[in-house]
């Protein structure tokens, strides 16, 4: 048992810490810094100057193209990303149809997608959620019949993240409505420009063009694109969302977090004091960090035993549901602190206007982001079902 | 001891309330919101002149109806329930609040334009660096032959961009900080020296950014005593938080009420959500919460004529009870909602956006936290 990184360690987070800084897109960190709306291009730019480093699949094994990182190694690697506050990479190839992909595909379609995953050559979206199935997926009901060679598929997926930009798209569809919910269901990759689909935005909140809903009208799917068996997609649904769960604890964003309500609390002024010097605010963070080292030595815990050869299991619940609690008390804290500044609302820069925001620059997306924040513990599982899942399968009631 | 509404009281609820419901659907709401204006002034217009509630809290020899705190109560609650973007607060309880309390010409002139419909106030009271502190400002007030000279930088002033008059928190003496040397002033909106940046704000209200430039205004400008204003501008606060409680008391109604439909319509594993005993649980909390707020905002509203001291501790208890229920409120509709709590399509998002507004409106819970202890426990 040891807290102390080796001298390897830190020598690695010295090569990590210089990329970063010698690469990391100028451009992009303006746009960031300015509350910018960012573009597809803006995205990639990052992921692509990670590809040709050979670091962009952090968790992927060697022969699929990762950098063959230690645990710890990664652990380094996700800090100092969130301590450059680098845009993050976009998971849905990455982190979710990756891993799938080599763990259940073929030969074939590894040679044919993961590759593409890597250089960023292909955006990816999921295709999971349903209008009917939510918390409930099993009970999907986009159809895919079989013909021939191909699969014609027909139904509507909704809130599917940046499929606006997508050109590929994992989806779950019903292939057996005979069998037992989740016994049906098979695991698609579809050609986002295929004839039959359409994207629709949904406008969320804050604004913000993010989610989606897709329709499927007779979209026909070479039988070549599903991954694993037929009828056997669901076995592939549990693996990525238990992979999904981890990432989703999001510990080292969170501390990033943290430093920046402590920075806005230092320029707030309440009274003749900083914001950081009311001793309810500062309870408020201290409470806040306490949980997150919690949080944070709990997944160092899962990634030990991951390490040791066990899977990420149903214990990951505990970081998603733990991770994105603190991920909103974050956005509850700015919130707060920005005060009345928190009221007006910031568009982004449409063309031709290079007004300055109202207030202090921290202060644009405080409310914004504290209403899209409350996503978190609904996506990926909702708090509630991962709370069932800790129920049954961890404490077996 | 009586706690029910009069037959005038109920009578201005329930025609509000019809009114709302007939005129201010959400669709209606949110193209109203969407438009040039912000607003549409034909509603505000058939306040005063059809329903005639913008005279609710006045005395009937000003033209009122002879009401007080409890039928702005009645009001802003009704306004919460259909999130209207309606200034009733900044016209009807703050700017009627001020003139009713200083009197004389002003009042006198003033008070019968607000009843119908002519007149809209806005209060410009926080300042970039005050955040709730009333007397923390660095706008100031000079003498100038028989006027006053205004110059500052007024923050976030809701329904400014509407309005026709200004209520203007100024400093006339004494340091940024200092309780004495602080004064209130009324000004036309359109005076020479007052610049405008107008916003929407993220709650569906418009507001604006107000820059004083050697603004020249009249003596009678002056509203209350030069220099010593500070106690009539928190009793005016008070009242105003006192009425967004009741605003958000509504909001919180319909939070529950809209939670409680969608839970027991929307299916999941074969049953209505409704059904899980987790979600009821939420359920009920949300419920409490409300009628706790409705009990909170009662309790304020008849305590706001008692002596300084206890009408602010029962304000300050009422709203740190109800920002805690709206966030608890809003957090949990969104989330029994799911993703689709958090589009910009349904009304339910909406709701937990203006709660997530008067959570911090007047003091944040923290604020008022405070403000309490000190007057119950002491420093």
């Amino acid at each position: 048992m040891d807290l102390e990184f080796s001298p390897e360690d830190l020598a690695f987070r010295e090569e990590a810490r210089r990329f970063i800084a010698e690469n990391y897109p100028k451009a992009l960190r303006g746009k960031q810094d300015e509350g910018e709306e960012l573009a597809k291009e803006d995205f990639l730019s990052w992921h692509r100057a990670l590809a040709k480093q050979g670091w962009i699949a952090p968790a992927w094994p060697k022969e699929y193209g990762g950098p063959g990182w230690t645990t710890t190694q990664r652990f380094i690697w996700s800090e100092e990303l969130a301590r450059a506050d680098t845009l993050p990479i976009l998971p849905f190839g990455i982190n979710m149809v990756g891993p799938v992909i080599y763990t259940f595909g073929t030969p074939e379609q590894k040679a044919r997608f993961l590759p593409r995953i890597l250089s960023g050559e292909d955006w990816w979206c999921q295709g999971y959620s349903e209008p009917g199935a939510g918390s409930d997926l099993a009970s999907l009901r986009t159809r895919a019949v079989r013909d021939g060679d191909h699969y014609i598929v027909n139904g509507q997926k909704t809130w599917t993240t940046l499929a606006q930009h997508a050109d590929w798209g994992f989806f779950l569809v019903r292939t057996d409505p005979e069998s037992k919910p989740q016994e049906g269901i098979s695991f698609l990759l579809i050609d986002m420009k295929s004839p039959g689909v359409t994207v629709r935005p949904i406008i969320t909140l804050g604004g913000e063009h993010e989610v989606n809903e897709v329709w499927l009208e007779d979209v026909r799917v070479p039988v070549d694109q599903r991954i694993y068996e037929e009828n056997k997609g669901w076995t592939c649904a549990k693996f990525l969302l238990a992979h999904e769960r981890t990432g989703i604890a999001g510990v080292a964003r969170s501390k990033r977090g943290v430093e920046r309500i402590k920075n806005i609390a230092r320029s707030e002024m309440d009274g003749d004091k900083p914001l950081i010097a009311n001793p309810f605010f500062k309870r408020k963070i201290a409470e806040l960090e306490i949980d997150l080292t919690a949080l944070e030595y709990t997944e160092l815990r899962t990634l030990a035993s991951e390490a040791s050869g066990r899977g990420p299991g149903p214990e990951s619940s505990l970081l998603k549901i733990k991770g994105t609690e603190i991920q909103q008390r974050i956005t509850e804290l700015a919130l707060e602190a920005v005060g009345h500044y928190g009221a007006p609302y910031f568009r982004g820069f449409g063309e031709g206007d290079n007004e300055h925001p109202i207030g202090p620059d921290y202060a644009h997306r405080a409310a914004p982001t504290y209403f899209n924040g409350r996503k978190t513990s609904i996506y990926g599982g909702s708090n509630e079902i991962q709370r069932n899942i800790i129920a049954k399968m961890v404490l077996g009631l | 001891m009586n706690f029910s509404y009069n037959e005038t009281q109920e009578m201005l609820r329930d025609t509000l309330a019809r009114f709302l419901a007939d005129t201010y659907d959400f669709e209606t709401r949110r193209k109203m919101i969407a438009s040039d204006a912000g607003r549409d002034p034909g509603i505000w217009r058939a306040l005063a002149t059809e329903l005639g509630i913008l005279g609710a809290p006045f005395s009937e020899e000003q033209g009122g109806l002879g009401g007080g705190a409890v039928e702005n109560m009645i009001v802003m609650e009704q306004l919460g329930e259909a999130i209207a973007i309606e200034p009733y607060l900044q016209t009807v309880v703050i700017g009627g609040g001020a003139l009713r309390a200083a009197g004389g010409a002003q009042a006198d002139a003033l008070i019968p334009q607000i009843i119908g419909g002519d007149a809209i106030i806005a209060f410009a009271y926080a300042e970039p660096q005050s955040r709730y502190e009333l007397h923390n400002l660095r706008t100031t007030a000079k003498k100038d032959g028989p006027g006053w000279v205004l110059n500052g930088h007024k923050a976030v002033v809701y329904a400014a961009p509407w309005a026709t008059h200004l209520l203007v928190t100024a400093r006339t003496g004494g340091g940024q900080r200092d309780a004495d040397g602080v004064s209130l002033f009324l000004v036309e909106a359109n005076r020479p020296g007052i610049v405008r940046r107008d916003y929407p704000t993220v709650d569906g209200f418009r507001a604006s950014e107000i820059y004083f430039e050697n603004c020249s205004v009249p003596d009678e400008a002056l509203l209350g005593p030069e220099g010593g204003a500070l106690p009539l501008i928190e009793k005016i606060v008070d009242e105003a938080t006192a009425a967004v409680c009741a605003e958000g008391t509504g909001v919180m109604r319909r939070l529950h009420a809209g939670t409680m439909d969608y839970a027991k319509q929307r299916k999941q594993f074969g049953r209505a959500i409704a059904d899980f005993q987790v979600l009821q649980h939420r359920m009920v909390d949300m419920f409490m919460e409300a009628e706790q707020s409705a009990s909170m905002t009662l309790m304020a509203t008849l305590k706001l004529e008692l002596p300084d001291t206890e009408r602010m501790a029962a304000v300050s208890q009422a709203k740190a009870k109800v920002g805690k229920g709206l966030k608890f409120t809003g957090q949990s509709a969104v989330q029994i909602h799911g993703g689709i709590g958090i589009t910009d399509e349904l009304a339910i998002g909406h709701y937990f956006k203006r709660a997530t507004m008067i959570e911090g409106q007047f003091g944040s819970v923290d604020h008022h936290l405070s403000r309490f202890e000190r007057l119950s426990v002491g420093d």
